[in-house]
């Protein structure tokens, strides 16, 4: 009441233009937000694809590095939205160019459980790492990082629950812990009786001045398989995997105004130990590896960026020879590059090359590729 | 271990010897505007500075940490800040600032918006279905919010609601006196046609009576190209604008061309509050954007 009165007041001292403000609210506007990504490319590479190897390393299906010439990319629908006053709902289906669909990320988390807390619950990205909770549209180069691809299957997904705790201090703070299913890599076949994987994170980060930021994370993983089986001719392991990781980021931009130029430094390292029997072996080794990259926007819409990879396995002795597992003295490492342009942030075009020495014959890999959002597109995560 | 400890502690009590209502405003400008209305009974913080393009913000883990704390939000709103702001919030896990919740204020849905679409397509470049969100250079929409966020602080702290419509009173007093005096300044703007960089300048147009012939991006928030200049440059030969404007934060190379090639005045305005050493806060900014402009309104002659 009062607020009208003054309003009204006012409007008749100001003399100004007093329609009120506009909240019309009509039917589909409780429609869920849906985004849809596009994305292909065309690939050249020096070896054979189907022939990929990373020494030393029992690998799952999903790190092969594509097919040769033109092809379709993972197409992205996302769907989500607030469900009510305490709960948000995300969906994600990833949709291969044969036709397979998978969901990828399908969860619901709370809005504010007061205190600090948040859970959320369903199959999602772990929350391990700095990379793990990125979708593949919002790499900076097309592949991932070799450590996520030889330790994660390129990234941690799986089905359980999440609880999570922002500090009340004024440094950013938050710790988190997760219960999965333990079907996903390196977990296998939902061991331990469909709960075959924990891990453990903290973040910490905040900015130093106007024109620099950053963020550093502790992790831990824990994951049990059973009877997991990989490669061609299969490979099974039982046994548990421990991994503990750590990332930093750093960015800068000049007046935090990063339209025009930015700056994005990011380094993560990973070291795993496995422990239980290899295709009928006994099997208690350790393997670790990190990669560095920079990506620079140097003027408005363009971007370069450089990463190196590099990956160290423990020879487990002659009685693997022939096994994935068997490092035959070679050193994993990659050198990438990569050229993208953005005509808004809804689209993208990238060149990138890679010299890949995953295994030892060198592999040389060419990519141009196109990432385009339509849609509703929720903010991105730091 | 016990050192670890301590710090601990210490981040802790940080947090919690402040009194009062702590304020996270989005923009420089809702940081005056909470302060002139709060004064002391407030711990504002300003999450981008002026130099930030409001658009563009990273969703930064130090955004996240103060919004935990935040028992009211003040945003533009209107699409302004859709790219981060939902991401801290839901990150940030604070229900209080939840939108739809009294502790989320837009300042832009408090008022009438200019530019609302017909109808959105991304090929239109960065354009809001809710209108255009920069409504803080209108001074007479500005009184309709500070009277709107006055009603919002009284609600979320009763406590203080005299305190808050003391202060409302007494910047409403001051605000309409330097109303009266900025239209009766501003008179030798009245009808001028000027090009602009980006479409920032929409409500000060409205209530000046000035006029935008020219807008240097093709498409909102995507940068010019030479070639689009080049016809540009054509277009106001035979619609020529007085003036060419841009904001601090924006680069004003194309500006500046333009300004060159067309000989009209460049003018770097403000755009909000510590735009530059002069818009020290909501009053100074109109003071300097005006004289600005009249300035070089006065060159052109």
């Amino acid at each position: 009441m009062r607020w009208k009165h003054s309003c009204f007041i006012l409007c008749g001292l100001c003399l100004a233009t007093t329609a009120g403000a506009e909240n019309k609210i009509s039917a589909n506007e409780f429609n869920p937000a849906i985004s849809l990504i596009l994305s292909g490319s065309y690939s050249q590479y020096s070896n054979d694809p189907d022939t990929y190897s990373i020494s030393g390393f029992a690998l799952a299906d999903d790190v092969n590095p594509g097919r040769k010439g033109f092809s379709l990319d993972e197409s992205e629908l996302s769907i989500s939205a607030n469900i009510d006053d305490m709960f948000y709902g995300y969906f994600t289906v990833a949709l291969a160019a044969e036709g397979s669909a998978e969901v990828e990320e399908a969860y619901i988390e709370t809005l504010g459980l007061g205190t600090g807390f948040t859970i959320k619950a369903g199959r999602f990205f772990s929350g391990i790492g700095y990379l793990n909770q990125q979708h593949s549209h919002n790499w900076d180069f097309i592949d991932q990082p070799l450590v996520y691809k030889a330790l994660l299957d390129n990234q941690l997904g799986d089905d359980g629950i999440q609880l999570r705790w922002l500090a009340p201090t004024d440094v950013y703070l938050e710790f988190g812990m997760e219960a999965l299913r333990g079907d996903s890599f390196p977990a296998g076949n939902g061991a331990n009786d469909g709960r075959g994987t924990i891990t453990l994170f903290a973040h910490v980060g905040g900015d130093v001045d106007l024109s620099n930021s950053w963020q550093a994370g502790l992790s831990y993983i824990q994951a049990k398989a059973d009877d997991r089986q990989t490669g061609d001719p299969v490979e099974t392991f039982n046994g548990e995997t421990k991994i503990a990781a750590m990332d930093f980021i750093w960015k800068w931009a000049p007046n935090g105004n990063n339209k025009e130029t930015n700056l994005k430094l990011q380094a993560e390292y990973f070291l795993q130990n496995q422990d239980g029997s290899y295709n009928g072996l006994a099997y208690d080794e350790d393997q670790n590896g990190y990669y560095l990259q920079a990506v620079y926007q140097f003027i408005p819409k363009w971007r370069v960026g450089l990463r190196y990879d590099s990956l160290h396995a423990d020879d487990p002795g002659a009685a693997f020879a022939g096994t994935a597992l068997d490092t035959q003295g070679h050193h994993p490492e990659r050198w990438s590059s990569m050229l993208d342009w953005s005509r808004t942030e809804f689209s993208r075009l990238r060149l990138q090359y890679n010299r890949d020495d995953s295994n030892p014959d060198t592999d040389n890999q060419v990519y141009l590729q196109y990432i385009m959002s339509l849609g509703a597109h929720g903010a991105h995560r730091y | 271990m016990k050192k670890v400890l301590y710090i601990l502690i210490c981040c802790f009590l940080s947090t919690s010897v402040h009194a009062g209502l702590n304020v996270f405003a989005c923009e420089p400008e809702w940081v005056a505007l909470a302060s002139e209305l709060g004064g002391d009974k407030l711990n504002i913080y300003q999450a981008t500075s002026a130099l930030q393009d409001p658009h563009h913000i990273d969703a930064r883990p130090s955004l996240i940490a103060k919004m935990r704390h935040a028992d009211l939000v003040v945003c533009t709103g209107a699409g302004l800040e859709v790219g981060w702001l939902p991401l801290v919030i839901r990150q940030s896990a604070n229900d209080k600032v939840l939108e739809g919740q009294p502790g989320h204020f837009a300042a832009a849905m408090q008022v009438e918006r200019l530019d609302i679409p017909q109808n959105v397509d991304r090929s239109m470049g960065d354009v809001h279905p809710e209108g255009n969100p920069h409504v803080q250079l209108d001074p007479v929409r500005m009184l309709k919010i500070a009277n709107a966020l006055t009603q919002r602080l009284s609600q979320i702290d009763p406590a203080n609601a005299a305190w808050y419509q003391q202060r409302h009173e007494v910047f409403k007093n001051k605000w309409q006196t330097a109303i009266t005096y900025w239209e009766a300044k501003a008179k030798p703007l009245k009808g001028q046609a000027v090009a602009v960089y980006h479409k920032d300048w929409v409500y000060l147009f409205a209530w000046l009576g000035m006029q935008s012939v020219a807008t240097l991006e093709p498409k909102a928030g995507i940068a010019p190209s030479a070639g689009y200049l080049a016809q540009l440059k054509q277009e106001l030969a035979q619609y020529p604008a007085s003036m060419v404007i841009y904001a601090s934060y924006q680069n004003g190379n194309a500006a500046r061309w333009l300004s060159d090639e067309m000989h009209i005045p460049l003018v770097e305005l403000p755009f909000t509050v510590g735009g530059n050493a002069q818009a020290k806060d909501l009053f100074t900014l109109f003071d300097d954007t005006l004289q600005r402009m009249l300035k070089a309104q006065e060159s052109k002659k």
